[in-house]
């Protein structure tokens, strides 16, 4: 079950549109390493994992995620706001907006739609909780490019936040791999999957 | 009126902030659950948050479903939603 808040995590108010970098900042929404992606990993992963203060951070971190899913929806959003045709041809933003308008879709900057392949659900605590930290580590690394293409402040600001959460959830996820391990014994020193092989009968 | 504003705008920011406090404590207290320090601190901001969303709700609407009174008119679904920029 969830809640709705109606407040953004982390506010944003842009007053200038800037299509060309609406463009950009998509992938955060739909990319490989995009908001949507991170959600669905660790709110799918979540439910095979044997230990339940791993489980509980996984469903945190998705659903904080769902909040930046958000944020970076938002910057879209307000930076597209109310273009002109004229804008939009000048802009390069024509390509998408020829099938979505001015409607928020998730695909990555290069175009490519969202999907399910970006991201693993593999059932195995250690190999999922590894694929977690690179995922936020991608995340940090996209958006240091974002802002290195960015100079409108109002910008800027909440993508640092972002950025700046992708290292606390990468911190987190750290600690849950460590859980998973301590939980691990000599008994299973090669960390057979404990997720599968290791059920108790 | 354009101090309402002001003070509206204060009171969100503050909702902004102490939320913050909570939801990123929540994170460290699932692989720290028996930190003492970080559940006292979990305890006063959860608290702060709560009575500042009922003062919110009670002066300029509601921001969760849980703090939500209908009276004369569902504020809910009629008030700017948080892309809109500004505050709800």
């Amino acid at each position: 079950m969830w809640n709705y808040e109606k407040r953004l995590q982390y506010p944003v108010n842009i007053t200038q549109t800037n299509p060309q970098i609406a463009q950009v900042i998509i992938s955060q929404f739909g990319g490989p390493d995009g908001e949507l992606s991170a959600s669905m990993r660790y709110l799918s992963q979540r439910y095979t994992i044997p230990y339940r203060e791993v489980a509980g951070l996984l469903t945190d971190i998705g659903t904080e995620e769902l909040a930046h899913m958000e944020i970076v929806c938002t910057i879209i959003y307000q930076l597209t706001k109310d273009l002109t045709p004229e804008e939009i041809k000048a802009s390069g933003f024509d390509k998408y907006y020829v099938d979505h308008t001015l409607a928020l879709w998730p695909q990555a900057a290069g175009g490519i739609p969202f999907n399910a392949c970006e991201f693993q659900s593999k059932g195995d605590p250690i190999t999922d909780l590894t694929e977690d930290m690179a995922a936020e580590q991608k995340a940090r690394s996209t958006y240091e490019n974002i802002l290195r293409l960015v100079k409108d402040p109002e910008v800027c600001d909440p993508i640092r936040y972002l950025r700046e959460r992708e290292v606390v959830h990468f911190q987190r996820f750290g600690e849950g791999l460590r859980i998973v391990q301590e939980h691990l014994d000599s008994k299973n020193f090669y960390a057979a999957n404990p997720a599968f092989d290791c059920r108790k009968s | 009126m354009r101090e309402n504003k002001m003070e509206q705008m204060k009171l969100f920011q503050w909702i902004n902030m102490v939320s913050f406090a909570v939801n990123d404590i929540v994170l460290y207290l699932d692989t720290h659950p028996k930190d003492q320090e970080a559940i006292a601190y979990f305890n006063h901001f959860r608290e702060v948050r709560t009575k500042a969303l009922k003062e919110y709700e009670k002066n300029y609407g509601p921001l969760t479903l849980d703090t939500a009174k209908a009276d004369q008119m569902w504020l809910w679904s009629t008030q700017p939603m948080p892309w809109e920029g500004g505050y709800c």
